[in-house]
């Protein structure tokens, strides 16, 4: 298992500077910052200062030798356009984007799994071919639109929503949050919804593939056989067998969503990192681009670790092939 | 889900009955976000506009960007070197403390001190010589030679507390490096709060980066009471977004509206539109230096931007007024000049031109193009109101007298970094003109650049031509403002006769407001919330 995890750590590193390269370079070619940041009332020897100011009138590699230095000490480097940590910026954007992805994904599990559970074990009801139609809905809608369009029902129309922003947040732990307010609760409710529709029609059309497959295995008719209540059997015997690909599935969505969630907090204006991402590839923050998307890898490895963790919670076939290796 | 959904529903409409109660707050939804509550971080619009809340400077600007008293009550020059600002006695800091010369002068020198500036406000004090306090409530400043734009640059930044800002002796300003002050806070101080103190109608309340900005009366304040107790301000990037949260009142008013929105906003009764003109134009810069230049093909390497009469064939070629009506929608003011007729320096003898594509064609063929050549003009499609569409008629109109060009439309960040490369034969940018008026444009935008004398900073179609340089270098020496209008109206004729740069049109700034407030439009196109007011 150690050996195992020194593997996946060493593999993560890699990705990692790979990525943080391929981004410190391929954002140099598209464009310098200050061109952007500086005032264009300042003269030629103002614009000049600035360049210096920034490090940016060293040569590529000197840069990239200097970040690099950083890195190492673990630095990842000053925000141009905030002067501040750039992995402290992002990390003070982390609390809102995590709150908003815990919550849709908890949408994505209390709806998604009985639905798609019901319309496997009854695919001949009428409701369960509609469950069905609406989760391709669901799959089809462009996120973009969709959020408008719950915008514009939900605050426009019916007004018992507010547009975007996050509202009143309180802290836990000394983190704000806005799930302990009601005012939050409501400012976050849209968006998650927003996120949440696809990941639930996902996890419908998986369960109910499991669902349907399983229901007909052996044991399942053994169950019945014996006279097992037929809540004993959905809940234990059915859900179990159908939670892996969930399990799967859900792992990498969440790192989607806490590293994408750009398009959903920007049509809500929710101030996670998704929008700072997007506003600082807007104005070529190269250092916070750069550790975002380091990060962003972390994240993923990270959850892909929990993920095979899980696993083997809950087939124990894997618990022993992890023994053996 | 029904049962969460009723929930929500029940939930909220019990939570926002209370807020609409309180009538005093302004909740305002912003296009872009300051980068800092620090007045000397970065010399920028969102953040420029957002300190007039809270930090005053020592000559103001008023919405058609004439100098106005602020923090000084009145000012005068003993010589053309020399000049004393009397300052406002019994103005008090947010922390109750006074405002004196010492504040002026730690300003001036914290402003070379601010850590990683990514746009400095240097340029404003550089031009001083000297500055010294003859008494509390006097400033004398000199500069090296007669300098007619020290007001505008002192309009241009907000004054903090010296000892806010934890210093506590006195100043003494020097050029090059101030006497008695150990060191200066970072910007952090300013967006935590701590040393975000200066004397203006309201005071910082509460910043969350990238979430809300809350500011509160100054109920001390010198000059007229503000009228709203509190002020939220939102930063809400998207356009759709941002309408959005006007129509749902969650704001109560937002800058930028999408143009394609605002017939929308003026019929629905719950919004309204507001618009003024902006001492922004926006103008197409030809390449007046390489050759063969980069964008132009058909011509044998030659440059025809280098021949006047193929300017003045392109200007003639434009038919503004469609422009201003068609793809602008009323929000634009056709263009000849460098800056609009209510600002210093528009030269009131020349008159608009109009479009006439026969005698374009004409004095193409008398320039040796008669059957004109290819050009490629580069926009940006995300800085300006509908920047790339009007690159896309502007097209139009050129291939239509010959001159067949294609658009490279790209965003800001790309373009800015191209343009300053020289990249482009012609491009499209806007300029917005500072209280200076035309001395603005014509220092930055067509003078030759120089980087020792400080002109030609965004002439990247490097023009040259040492008879309009001569009199923009005499109006930046000349302080009687008589003369000195005189020049940069004559510096104006020169750049029109010679086509340097063909204006497009001057940008009309809009906002929309729920119904029942509107807002007085600044020329310069900031939002400064401390003039929204009620309708009736």
């Amino acid at each position: 298992m150690l050996a195992y995890l020194i593997r996946r750590l060493g593999q993560s590193v890699l990705v990692m500077s790979v990525m943080a390269t391929i981004v410190f370079f391929g954002l140099y070619m598209v464009g310098n910052p200050v061109d952007l940041l500086i005032n264009p009332e300042d003269d030629l020897a103002a614009q000049e200062a600035a360049i210096a100011r920034l490090g940016l009138d060293q040569p590529i590699l000197v840069q990239f030798w200097h970040f690099l230095q950083g890195v190492v000490q673990g630095d990842l480097g000053t925000s141009f356009v905030h002067n501040q940590p750039a992995l402290e910026l992002i990390l003070s954007r982390l609390p809102a984007t995590l709150e908003l992805a815990a919550f849709a994904m908890l949408l994505a599990v209390i709806i998604g799994i009985p639905l798609g559970m019901f319309a496997g074990l009854y695919p001949k009801s009428p409701v369960s071919k509609g469950i069905m139609a609406g989760s391709i809905l669901g799959f089809s809608t462009p996120n973009f639109w969709q959020g408008l369009m719950l915008i514009m029902l939900f605050a426009v129309f019916w007004r018992v929503l507010p547009a975007g922003g996050r509202g009143e947040t309180a802290e836990l732990f000394g983190i704000p949050f806005s799930f302990l307010t009601l005012d939050g609760l409501q400012h976050l409710f849209l968006p998650a919804l927003n996120i949440a529709i696809y990941k639930i029609s996902l996890v419908i059309r998986l369960s109910q593939a499991g669902t349907a497959e399983v229901s007909l295995q052996d044991y399942v008719k053994y169950a019945r056989a014996r006279g097992l209540s037929t809540r004993r059997i959905v809940g234990t015997h059915i859900l179990k067998n159908i939670l892996i690909p969930i399990v799967t599935v859900l792992g990498l969505e969440l790192g989607s969503v806490l590293a994408f969630a750009v398009v959903t907090e920007t049509v809500f204006s929710w101030p996670g990192m998704g929008k700072l991402l997007i506003d600082s590839i807007g104005l070529l923050d190269r250092p916070v681009v750069v550790a975002y998307l380091m990060l962003t890898v972390f994240l993923f490895v990270v959850i892909n670790l929990v993920v095979d963790l899980v696993y083997s919670l809950l087939d124990p076939r894997i618990r022993t092939k992890g023994k053996n290796a | 889900m029904k049962h969460i959904f009723s929930a929500a529903v029940a939930a909220s409409v019990l939570a926002t009955a209370p807020v609409a109660a309180n009538a005093k707050t302004l909740t305002a939804g912003f296009a872009s976000e300051p980068t800092s509550i620090d007045p000397l971080y970065h010399n920028l619009g969102p953040n420029n506009a957002l300190r007039k809340h809270m930090f005053e400077s020592l000559v103001g600007e008023d919405e058609n960007l004439k100098i106005i008293p602020e923090l000084a009550e009145s000012w005068g020059t003993t010589d053309p070197t020399t000049w004393v600002f009397n300052l406002r006695k019994g103005v008090k800091f947010h922390d109750g403390s006074e405002f004196t010369v010492r504040d002026f002068l730690y300003t001036a020198c914290r402003i070379p001190n601010v850590p990683n500036s990514p746009s400095s406000m240097n340029s404003f004090i550089k031009r001083a010589e000297t500055m010294e306090a003859v008494d509390d409530y006097t400033l004398k400043v000199t500069t090296a030679s007669a300098y007619p734009l020290l007001l505008s640059d002192f309009a241009s930044f907000g004054i903090v507390s010296a000892s806010a800002s934890g210093h506590d002796g006195p100043v003494t300003y020097k050029k090059d490096g101030c006497e008695g002050i150990a060191s200066y806070p970072a910007s952090e101080a300013y967006n935590s709060g701590e040393a975000a103190i200066g004397t203006g109608p309201y005071k910082l309340g509460n910043y969350t980066k990238g979430e809300r900005i809350v500011l509160t009366k100054n109920d001390d304040y010198w000059g007229e009471a503000a009228h709203w107790d509190e002020i939220l301000i939102r930063p809400i990037t998207n356009d759709g977004a941002r309408v959005a949260a006007l129509l749902a009142g969650d704001v109560d008013i937002i800058e930028k509206p999408p143009v394609q929105d605002l017939d929308r906003l003026r019929a629905d009764d719950k919004t309204n539109v507001v618009q003024g003109a902006s001492s922004r134009v926006i103008y197409i810069h030809f390449d007046h230096e390489s050759e063969p230049s980069p964008g132009i093909s058909g011509t044998d390497g030659k440059n025809p931007l280098k021949d006047l009469r193929v300017r003045k064939a392109m200007s003639l070629a434009i038919n503004r007024d469609l422009i201003t009506d068609k793809i602008m929608g009323g929000l634009a003011v056709p263009a000849r000049q460098l800056v609009p007729s209510f600002m210093r320096g528009y030269n009131h003898d020349i008159p608009m031109e109009k479009s006439n594509v026969e005698e374009a064609k004409r004095l193409l063929a008398e320039a040796g193009y008669p059957n004109g050549f290819n050009l490629v003009l580069g926009t940006p499609n995300d800085r300006y109101i509908n920047d790339a569409k009007i690159a896309q008629a502007v097209a139009q109109m050129l291939s239509r007298v010959g001159i067949k060009t294609e658009v490279d439309a790209m965003t800001k960040s790309v373009f800015f970094s191209r343009r300053n490369k020289y990249e482009f034969s012609a491009y499209l940018a806007g300029w917005g003109a500072s209280g200076a008026g035309m001395a603005s444009p014509l220092r930055a935008l067509v003078a030759s650049q120089n980087k020792d004398k400080g002109l030609g900073g965004t002439n990247r179609g490097r023009y040259s031509n040492p008879e309009l340089d001569a009199i923009v270098e005499e109006a930046l020496a000349t302080v009687d403002t008589e003369a000195h209008d005189d020049l940069l109206r004559k510096g104006s004729e020169i750049a029109v006769n010679d086509m340097a740069i063909m204006p497009l049109h001057y940008e009309v700034t809009p906002w929309a407001t729920r119904a029942g407030l509107t807002i007085t439009p600044r020329a310069d196109q900031q939002t400064v919330l401390t003039t929204v007011r009620p309708t009736n």
